[in-house]
């Protein structure tokens, strides 16, 4: 194959969703009848394909590669005789049937794929009085308003305005109450159980002490990570609630 | 009431989202919903009839006033962003869920042939598809549907305005003898009779936003 052919099928590589797309494709340039696929033709067509992909150093996804083994495995069922009395239970059926269906369904969504393209796109090609601007994010409507779960980051982030708001004073307290981890992450547990979601200042109840608001912390964090609690807020930088993961 | 579209056109500019018929009636109060309705259509008529830059639409169960797709090229220049766009692979994946809702991951893939991780969570983010549920099967996977924001996008009143998937009913009725290498005419039977084709039925399901 010389470099010309390798770089027009470069250009057009990049317009495949898949192995199917891939195929179908094919199909189409030979102006093949899609119920009478000549496997070996296509297989070899697809082979090629796949060996341009190669020399071109590009990385194939592994799903061509279990497309390229299913087609030589038709093409080798194709090849095998027919049995003279097919067993009345297991009647042969043609090995092509499974791709065909296949590649007819890919083909339907792929038309309805187009047709949803061609349609007024908000925001595209029809805007509303209201749409919000770029860089404008505005809350959206109530009813797609959903928990977001939130990252470890912004639970950093709530922890350091808590911090920040504990008066100085207590800092210098000597606290001689004992506190453990497991004690308060059986605490948060508990209270969680019992009031199915509270925010970060409510677990810390009415005394903070710079103690209590790390531990606090440190067990939500070894319950997120064990996957017992999850934290959401509403919005970017909104108050962060904890849920229990699983409702009891 | 004789001011009734005036009314109804006002309450439609004003407001933030498509408004239902439903909302209307419960402003108006005394107003009878067949009236409601009946304005309505008059407003879309008159809308439709002048040659004014916008029209009312008809989406996701709500009216909405919407500028007309042919002045787009002015409307974006305005917006000076990068005006909404979804991927090949997106929509594709969306097509799926849209027409075959409520659906797992494992279901789109079979049907596209490759990994739909990165479309999936893109579609997720710009809200066009809501996880639904998980699926009552081992590994529990996440089931997928579409959101009223998709129905806002593309411009479509409720899951069944979506257009009929046309090009596959053809191909299924398509039963005309077929040739083979092997003679098999089990092979015919299995294409023609497949279950898993979509119908009509696929817009029925209960949990659908």
């Amino acid at each position: 194959m010389n470099e010309q052919t390798s770089l027009d099928y470069a250009i057009k590589l990049d317009m495949f969703e898949g192995p199917l797309d891939l195929l179908l494709h094919l199909i189409k340039k030979n102006e093949i009848d899609l119920y009478n696929i000549p496997v070996a033709l296509i297989t070899q067509q697809y082979l090629e394909y796949l060996d341009i992909i190669k020399s071109l150093n590009l990385d194939l996804a592994g799903e061509y590669l279990v497309m390229a083994s299913t087609l030589i495995h038709i093409k080798s069922r194709m090849l095998l005789p027919v049995p003279e009395e097919p067993s009345e239970e297991e009647s042969e059926e043609d090995p092509r049937a499974e791709l065909v269906r296949q590649l007819l369904e890919y083909q339907a969504f792929k038309e309805a794929a187009s047709q949803l393209g061609k349609r007024p796109m908000l925001e595209r090609d029809v805007f509303t009085r209201s749409a919000p601007l770029p860089d404008d994010p505005q809350p959206t409507d109530a009813s797609e308003d959903e928990w977001v779960e939130v990252s470890i980051f912004e639970l950093i982030d709530a922890f350091g305005r808590l911090v920040s708001r504990i008066d100085r004073q207590d800092l210098l307290e000597i606290d001689l109450e004992k506190m453990s981890l497991a004690d308060l992450i059986n605490d948060v547990m508990e209270r969680l159980t019992r009031e199915k979601n509270l925010t970060f200042e409510e677990l810390l109840g009415e005394k903070w002490d710079r103690r209590r608001v790390v531990y606090t912390f440190l067990a939500i964090l070894e319950l997120v990570k064990l996957k017992m609690i999850k934290a959401y807020q509403t919005q970017a930088f909104g108050v962060i609630r904890i849920f229990p993961a699983v409702e009891p | 009431m004789d001011n009734l579209p005036a009314i109804i056109e006002a309450l439609i500019l004003a407001s933030e989202a498509p408004l239902s018929v439903e909302k209307i009636c419960a402003v108006l109060e005394s107003v009878d919903k067949s009236d409601v309705s009946q304005a309505l259509e008059q407003l879309k008529a008159d809308h439709d009839a002048r040659p004014g830059g916008i029209c009312l639409q008809d989406v996701a169960g709500g009216y909405q006033f919407r500028t007309r797709p042919e002045l787009a090229p002015w409307v974006k220049k305005l917006k000076s962003g990068k005006p909404a766009s979804l991927t090949p692979a997106a929509l594709e994946t969306l097509a799926i869920i849209a027409y075959r809702q409520p659906i797992v991951k494992s279901e789109i893939e079979g049907i596209r042939g490759v990994d739909v991780g990165g479309p999936l969570k893109s579609l997720l983010d710009k809200k066009l598809v809501r996880i639904v549920g998980r699926k009552d099967v081992p590994g529990k996977p996440i089931i997928y549907g579409t959101t009223k924001k998709f129905l806002e996008v593309f411009n479509l009143r409720d899951l069944s305005d979506l257009p009929t998937m046309r090009e596959m009913k053809e191909m299924t009725e398509h039963q005309e003898p077929l040739e083979y290498s092997l003679p098999d005419p089990e092979f015919s039977a299995a294409v023609a009779s497949d279950a898993d084709f979509p119908t009509a039925e696929m817009f029925e399901e209960e949990d659908l936003p």
